[in-house]
């Protein structure tokens, strides 16, 4: 039987809810703003899922990776253990903290552990970075161990997401307690499943945190394009694919943020034509190499890394998207009201183009988005 | 014309005799002397003991006096022995030969296409409207780089250099049909049609003619165990050049272009004496084995000057997969799969009928056989073998095809009533022929135009469901199984085509 962290319904798309704030000078900012943002679009999402990423919430911790976790049971954390002993040294373990509500039911075991990869296993992954080897162990977990689920698995951020109102889940993971210098957020309205635990958003990968709003038409392309990576799409969400894809592009292979995104949402070919040559080949070379990266259907996305906060649309805007800048912090959501909310009274306020990225990047000497 | 022994006639003309005004027409157009007139009695008669049933004459009677019905199947029934054994059998006793067909496997045997059926948006994405937002179906077939690399200055510093690839502004090309099986008007009308659509056509194997020259951009040459009309020139102007090792309607065994058809100018493109047989061989006497394929895949790219992508065509057979994956190694920059409804211009017929494998389970068996490997990205895959319409096209490329041949449908388009008789060399309607007389029928204006018509149509509709799916870039449609369902298929059958069941 499958617990309430997992599924297989089968590929999962959602109607939903984003918003993300971002201080580019790294300024922790508390969680109570960002659940007040989300909140404010509450029918945008049904009750069946809500989450928030937060970057910045272990500085103490900031060299170890923080695995979020949830259990079924006792056996599937046992397993999920088992599990991370043998890749890991783990440094420190708590149970997330949590306040009892009363909308809130069916939660699953919630703990999280900070560590390192074993020096040892290091050896035996001697071409490999650290980060791959987090990557299989999360790959492996979510696979194939019963009753367990990573939820994230970056440093110095962590996701908190479940099924409820973003709202009460916000307020059920006490994250009013935390302070982060970028922080998004997630209501969901998931049309093809049922509300389920892991399959609520964000998703994450190392320090990869993706919400998104929207159907991915081209998802079963990407699911297989990404098998050729050895990605397995456990979950079967858009947001996984999305995920995935901005691991693949931006951390394996390395293209700056702008080749990337223009790999995921390219320009029509009739627009091609009248760019200049050199902008020709370039796009050309992505969409014909990168054919099975491009995303279909209605999106607007948010993205975040250590590093910066993307926000990004499909390439004929079928989803809204709208943003705004006041000093150092850069906001985004899904309705300009979420924005008002954050910020009363931004320097400039716009929506997003089609395809056209959005980015924050974080202003400090360690960390520069190419 | 004397009445076969035993043999009934496939076709019974029935002629009005209120309507026919003895134009005579239909005697004149008749190249398997059906129609005669008698100028004493001053009336036309028909034979119908050998009629191929092709429509000519019925499609130019201007009076419409004449109509072909298939003749009443006079045999007691038997599910073993139907008429079309009973027949085989009477032929073969009379003649000692091997039978022949032309065209493809005409058995009712499960179109696969038609168990499955495409998705649709609602609601929770939106549909797009072709006809109002753009809708890309360009496409490009040859190998790609795994990944694209920048140097030190980012997206201005461009490292990857794509390899020679051809673009395509739809999905669809025009199988191999040489010059010989087919008549000169019927090439040139295909390679003109494929100019004016920014496809291509294929040469097949018998050459290149002089004056095809100029669609040579849009020609995919072909390189065939007879390597009839090859030399470095023949390489050197075209697209892509195709090695064809296999051909669908009749894996496993050559060809052979009779000695009858090879007129002057056939002679001069295929390099062969005047009058002589073509007779392609079975194998490539230089390819027994993959190692030898990959010899030849690199000798055509040298030739070439690794400008052009080289493609290799083999027909679906059982270990398909396998095949296709070791042709990809080998080099090969786009495979091109040929499935058992694919047509020709002869093949014997129990070859036809009995050999190879459904197209569909080949080019999902191949798709993802290429993907567990990680090495879909090192060739395109076209799909062939008896595509219809545009919707077997759509559901093709949801398999995993990047692009698909038509050579059936655009031999219909340009007139072809698929008499099936391809080859006795008396096409009436100018198709499959090199009679003068026959020939000069076939207007390649015309025919052009027809099968411009055809790409035109098709790819509106590809468009259309394109659309309705919510996709608007061709790459979002191609290996995207999840916008396929199956319908009357067992669970194996479901797992093979890597599709879900209606309803899940």
């Amino acid at each position: 039987m499958l617990g309430n962290i997992r599924t297989d319904w089968g590929h999962d798309s959602a109607g939903c809810a984003i918003c993300g704030m971002m201080s580019e000078s790294g300024r922790p900012m508390g969680g109570e703003t960002i659940i007040r943002a989300i909140a404010n679009m509450h029918d945008r999402s049904n009750g069946l899922g809500g989450g928030f990423a937060a970057y910045g919430i272990y500085p103490d911790r900031a060299d170890q990776y923080a695995l979020h976790m949830m259990y079924d049971d006792a056996a599937g954390k046992a397993a999920g253990e088992r599990a991370i002993d043998v890749h890991c040294v783990v440094h420190h373990v708590e149970p997330i903290p949590t306040r009892a509500l009363e909308c809130i039911r069916n939660r699953p075991i919630l703990f999280r552990y900070f560590v390192t990869v074993k020096p040892e296993i290091m050896k035996l992954h001697y071409d490999e970075t650290e980060d791959d080897v987090i990557v299989h162990l999360v790959m492996s977990i979510n696979e194939k161990v019963e009753g367990a689920f990573v939820v994230s698995s970056g440093k110095n951020m962590g996701i908190f997401k479940g099924v409820g109102y973003p709202e009460d889940i916000g307020n059920f993971f006490r994250l009013d307690e935390y302070s982060a210098y970028l922080w998004t957020a997630h209501g969901r309205f998931p049309t093809n499943t049922t509300g389920w635990w892991g399959g609520a958003h964000p998703f994450g990968l190392l320090d990869w945190s993706v919400v998104h709003n929207g159907e991915i038409s081209s998802y079963g392309i990407n699911r297989r394009y990404l098998m050729n990576f050895g990605y397995h799409c456990a979950l079967q969400t858009d947001t996984e694919v999305i995920t995935y894809l901005f691991d693949l592009l931006m951390r394996r292979h390395a293209l700056p943020l702008e080749a990337a995104c223009t790999a995921m949402a390219p320009p029509f070919w009739t627009q091609v034509e009248r760019m200049d040559e050199e902008r020709q080949r370039l796009i050309r070379t992505l969409r014909v190499i990168y054919g099975g990266a491009l995303i279909n259907g209605p999106f607007s996305v948010l993205v975040a890394r250590r590093d910066c906060m993307i926000g990004f649309n499909d390439r004929i805007k079928l989803r809204p998207m709208a943003a705004a800048r006041k000093d150092d912090t850069l906001y985004i959501a899904s309705e300009e009201a979420a924005i008002r909310i954050m910020c009363r009274k931004p320097d400039t306020l716009w929506h997003a183009d089609g395809g056209v990225p959005i980015v924050g990047r974080l202003k400090t000497a360690d960390a520069a988005v190419a | 014309m004397a009445k076969k022994w035993l043999l009934e006639p496939d076709f019974r003309i029935e002629r009005d005799p209120e309507r026919c005004v003895q134009c005579q027409v239909c005697v004149r157009q008749c190249a398997n002397d059906v129609h005669q007139y008698d100028a004493s009695e001053e009336v036309v008669t028909s034979d119908s003991s050998t009629c191929v049933g092709c429509h000519r004459c019925a499609s130019l009677c201007p009076t419409g006096a004449v109509s072909i019905r298939r003749a009443p199947l006079d045999f007691r029934p038997h599910g073993n022995w139907t008429a079309e054994v009973l027949r085989n059998v009477y032929k073969q006793a009379e003649s000692g030969g091997v039978l022949l067909s032309g065209m493809g496997n005409d058995r009712p045997l499960t179109v696969y296409w038609d168990h499955m059926l495409l998705n649709a948006s609602q609601v929770t994405n939106p549909s797009i409207d072709p006809l109002r937002e753009p809708m890309e179906v360009l496409t490009y077939l040859g190998r790609r780089p795994e990944r694209v690399e920048f140097g030190p200055g980012g997206v201005k510093d461009l490292k990857t250099q794509l390899d020679p690839t051809i673009r395509l502004q739809t999905p669809l090309m025009f199988s191999a049909m040489s010059y010989g099986s087919i008549s000169y008007n019927a090439a040139l009308s295909l390679a003109r049609a494929a100019k004016e659509s920014g496809t291509f056509a294929n040469s097949g194997e018998g050459g290149l003619h002089k004056d095809f020259r100029p669609y040579k951009d849009n020609m995919i040459v072909q390189v065939a165990s007879g390597r009839f009309g090859v030399d470095v020139d023949y390489l050197n102007n075209c697209a892509a050049v195709e090695i064809k090792i296999g051909q669908g309607a009749k894996p496993g065994i050559g060809g052979h272009l009779p000695g009858e058809k090879v007129d002057a100018a056939i002679s001069a493109t295929r390099m062969i004496p005047k009058g002589t047989d073509a007779i392609s061989p079975a194998p490539h006497h230089d390819i027994y084995s993959i190692e030898d394929l990959r010899q030849l895949i690199f000798a055509i790219k040298e030739a070439t000057r690794y400008t052009k992508p080289v493609c290799v065509k083999i027909a679906a057979v059982h270990n398909i997969a396998a095949i296709a994956s070791g042709a990809v190694r080998a080099g090969a920059d786009i495979v091109a799969i040929d499935g058992y409804k694919g047509g020709t211009g002869a093949a014997p017929t129990m070859i036809r009928d009995n050999v190879g494998i459904p197209i569909e389970f080949a080019l999902a068996a191949v798709d993802t056989r290429l993907r567990e490997e990680g090495i879909r990205h090192q060739a395109s895959i076209v799909a062939g073998g008896g595509f219809r319409c545009s919707a077997d096209v759509v559901k093709a490329i949801a398999l995993g095809a990047d692009a698909v041949y038509i050579g059936t449908g655009a031999l219909v388009a340009m007139g072809c009533h698929l008499c099936q008789k391809c080859y006795t060399g008396k096409c009436n309607w100018g198709i499959a022929t090199q009679d003068p007389f026959l020939t000069k029928r076939l207007n390649p204006n015309i025919a052009t135009k027809r099968l411009v018509n055809l790409l035109r149509g098709w790819t509106h509709e590809i468009m259309e469901m394109m659309g309705g799916m919510g996709v608007n870039a061709i790459e979002s449609l191609r290996g995207n199984r999840e916008h396929l369902r199956g319908v009357g298929l067992s669970d194996r059958e479901l797992a093979i085509l890597g599709i879900k069941s209606a309803g899940e």
